[in-house]
């Protein structure tokens, strides 16, 4: 059988409706099966890339061909940066699904905890594949109803307000995203990505379409959590289970609105000044903001999400330079040198992230609180934790043998190299407060005089935890091998051609 | 959950049935007029929702008939899931593929697959709105009590 | 051109709900007529004067159709707020159950 994206939404969707069933009466068949499906789409996705396609690989929907150039059926398109962003979101998915087999065993309703976490894989997994506009929202509901659901999942009344004030933002987002897609519809008559980047490419800038562009930056710009948009997201990944935590600081917040920027602004709209400067300036608000407000915090998880707010800034601003300089015809090599500065920041940041949620679950874990003021000398209870947080923190800082390093170099060099020397000062600012604030947690949290010796929950953690923790570590320092050419063609390349390249995307699906 | 007047009670048992054929008659005439799966499982949720209303019901028997609903979704959805995967297998080997023979314009069995979408999709979005509505109502209860 | 801005219309009214409203009922259904100010839009751009339902029957010589697809895109639309709507009335009673209060003033744990 040959290679077929449509799988990649199948699998999940099969196993978010069989686990309901089953699982009512089978006893760890949620666990066995979700572990299971989520290798299965990391083997398949790695399989893609070992045998090599031809990109880009387009399922048709129902067999509709396309009559006169024009399409009709539901496009799946499977190109090499939905390939490099369903990698991440599979990866992370399944160590945080195999991490909370150990975890989520203190909370009631597995079944419908592992049904959720299947169905956001199977609504990221075709917010990435889509090639038709409305799906893109279609899929990003399902992805972001399912997380709702499981950030309000202890049901205690902090995750209850947090996921009330998340549902009422993330429902505006939805709203504002639904009246461009209307407005899209009634300007280009097609609903087909490639179609409608055809007709735009053709056609003059109306009032209506700056309109159109506006509320999709506002939309997705709140699903993303730049920074004027941000106020849901402290409160929403602070409150949900951790390995949640790690899916959504990780994923899901690059998957439906960082991935739906970058493809509807590189490929389907005419990049224009204005945009390009809007979306590097909000970058670079976040990037600074973020981690200004992240040094108060002394809730862990509060201090994690905002500083996921900065490091999102970073790839925002890697990938805002590459389209100023696309849009002013500059140098290409540095527009792609920037554009895969951001992408390879987005990889790097769901590893460490991810990772570091992860720790600080297995602190919560343990310790039973989160509070870094009521934490201590946890270094010689939790080796594994303590050593891969410290991993983590020099990724995340910047620190040479990690990945966080190369990929904030590259930004660097791409920002000095393109004369934005105002946002590689920024850039390195930001990374010294980052330091600054990662050595905080790792002294309160593990180095610190033994505070918490007695108030332990239990002296060990589970396997399952270990494992995840200790792979993501491992995965945190093998990244910096992308650097290297040979790897970097196999993953970064192709992601970064398919958004240098901007009309590429059209031309090539139109004839299919 | 306590039951209503005799009054609402009768009319309610007249109406539920021909409620729930007309939600049935709305499923599986999907493919020819308007309406299909979504509209006609609304309707026949609401005959069930309408029986639940009129004559009460104790909390625990609302429990056990929340799980059958929300089984019943679950399984509704596998069966479309599968008959959208099996469109792998047949035809032109494509996702949503319609590999049944089409038959004749107009009739009540043809169209393909369509008729079994609607169907299935029916089934689905009465038992999600049953399990939505008596989720609610279970919630009202234990906060009530 | 009166219908799309009424369109708009409901929409501020639905966003002037949420936005100051304080009873978390109410926001929902500031969020539902904001949602169904969408829906409307969305009908509205598929309509042509005096079209007819797009159903294909025998005898007709070019007939003059309204475009079905945001027909479909609002069904769908539907079906994705009813989900959202239930989700948030979901939250909101269990937030009741919590702090025995619809009022948003006082559900405020969570700061900074």
């Amino acid at each position: 059988m040959e290679l077929t994206p449509a799988l990649y939404i199948i699998v999940p969707l099969l196993g978010a409706f069989l686990i309901p069933v089953i699982g009512h009466f089978v006893k760890g068949f949620q666990k066995v099966l979700t572990v299971l499906i989520t290798l299965f789409l990391v083997v398949y996705n790695i399989w893609f890339f070992v045998t090599g396609f031809d990109a880009p690989v387009v399922t048709k929907v129902g067999g509709w061909e396309a009559v006169n150039d024009v399409p009709i059926a539901i496009y799946l398109v499977y190109d090499g940066l939905s390939a490099f962003i369903l990698l991440t979101i599979c990866l992370i998915a399944f160590l945080s699904a195999f991490y909370a087999v150990g975890y989520i065993k203190r909370f009631t309703a597995e079944n419908n905890f592992y049904a959720l976490l299947c169905l956001m894989i199977a609504g990221m997994n075709g917010v990435v594949l889509s090639g038709d506009i409305f799906n893109i929202y279609v899929f990003l509901e399902i992805a972001v109803i399912a997380s709702y659901a499981l950030v309000a999942f202890g049901t205690e009344k902090q995750e209850l307000e947090a996921s009330f004030k998340y549902q009422v933002l993330g429902g505006i987002a939805s709203i504002l995203i639904l009246f461009a897609v209307a407005l899209l519809y009634w300007q280009t008559q097609t609903l087909n990505l490639a179609d409608i980047s055809v007709i735009l490419q053709e056609g003059t800038q109306t009032t209506a379409l700056i309109f159109t562009e506006v509320l999709l930056i506002v939309g997705f710009g709140l699903k993303a959590a730049m920074i004027p948009f941000h106020a849901w997201l402290p409160d929403a990944h602070s409150s949900a289970p951790s390995p949640i935590s790690a899916m959504l600081s990780g994923v899901l917040i690059k998957a439906v609105g960082i991935y739906a920027l970058l493809r509807l602004f590189f490929n389907i709209f005419v990049i224009t000044y204005e945009v390009s400067l809007v979306i590097t300036i909000l970058g670079a608000l976040s990037m600074v903001v973020g981690v200004l407000l992240a040094i108060g915090q002394w809730d862990l998880k509060r201090l994690l999400a905002y500083h996921s707010i900065s490091q999102m800034g970073y790839v925002i601003i890697g990938v805002g330079i590459g389209m100023l300089i696309i849009q002013r015809d500059g140098n290409m090599t540095i527009a792609a040198l920037a554009i895969a500065g951001g992408l390879f920041h987005m990889i790097n940041h769901a590893l460490f992230k991810g990772l570091l949620f992860l720790d600080a679950g297995a602190i919560e874990f343990m310790a039973g609180t989160r509070n870094l003021r009521n934490l201590g000398g946890l270094a010689r209870y939790m080796p594994v934790t303590s050593s891969t947080s410290l991993g983590a923190s020099m990724a995340i800082s910047g620190i040479p043998p990690f990945n966080g390093f190369f990929s904030k170099l590259l930004i660097i060099i791409a920002a000095v190299r393109g004369e934005f020397y105002l946002l590689a000062a920024l850039a390195v600012f930001v990374n010294f407060v980052t330091l600054g604030s990662f050595m905080k947690f790792m002294r309160y949290a593990f180095y610190n005089s033994d505070k918490s010796k007695a108030k332990l929950k239990t002296d060990r953690l589970p396997f399952t935890m270990k494992f995840s923790m200790i792979t993501m570590v491992i995965l945190c320092v093998l990244m910096s091998l992308m650097i290297i050419p040979y790897f970097r063609e196999i993953m970064l390349t192709p992601a970064v051609d398919v958004l240098v390249n901007t009309s590429e995307y059209a031309t090539k699906l139109i004839g299919l | 959950m306590n039951g209503m007047s005799l009054i609402v009670k009768k009319v309610t048992q007249l109406m539920s049935g021909l409620i729930f054929m007309y939600g049935l008659y709305i499923i599986t005439h999907g493919h020819l007029t308007p309406g299909g799966g979504f509209a006609g499982g609304a309707i026949v949720a609401g005959a069930f929702i309408l029986l639940i209303l009129a004559f009460g019901s104790k909390v625990i028997s609302l429990r056990t008939e929340k799980s059958q609903t929300s089984i019943t979704e679950s399984l509704a959805l596998l069966i479309v899931i599968i008959l959208a995967g099996a469109g792998l297998f047949f035809g032109s080997y494509v996702f949503f593929n319609n590999y049944l023979p089409e038959g004749e314009v107009g009739e009540l069995i043809s169209a393909g697959v369509i008729p079994l979408y609607n169907i299935f999709v029916g089934m689905e979005v009465s038992a999600a709105l049953l399990t939505i509505f008596l989720g609610l109502v279970i919630y009202k209860e234990e906060v009530a009590s | 051109m009166m219908v799309y801005i009424m369109c708009f219309i409901l929409f501020m009214v639905g966003l002037y709900g949420v936005l100051t409203r304080r009873n978390l009922i109410k926001i929902v259904i500031g969020f539902s007529i904001m949602e169904f100010s969408c829906f409307l839009f969305l009908a509205l751009i598929g309509y042509i004067e005096n079209g007819l339902a797009p159903i294909l029957k025998e005898g007709m010589k070019n007939p003059v159709y309204v475009d079905p697809l945001p027909q479909a895109m609002v069904l769908t639309a539907i079906v994705i707020g009813l989900a959202t709507t239930a989700m948030l009335l979901a939250i909101a009673i269990r937030i009741y159950k919590k702090y025995g209060t619809f009022d948003i003033r006082k559900v405020n744990e969570l700061k900074g």
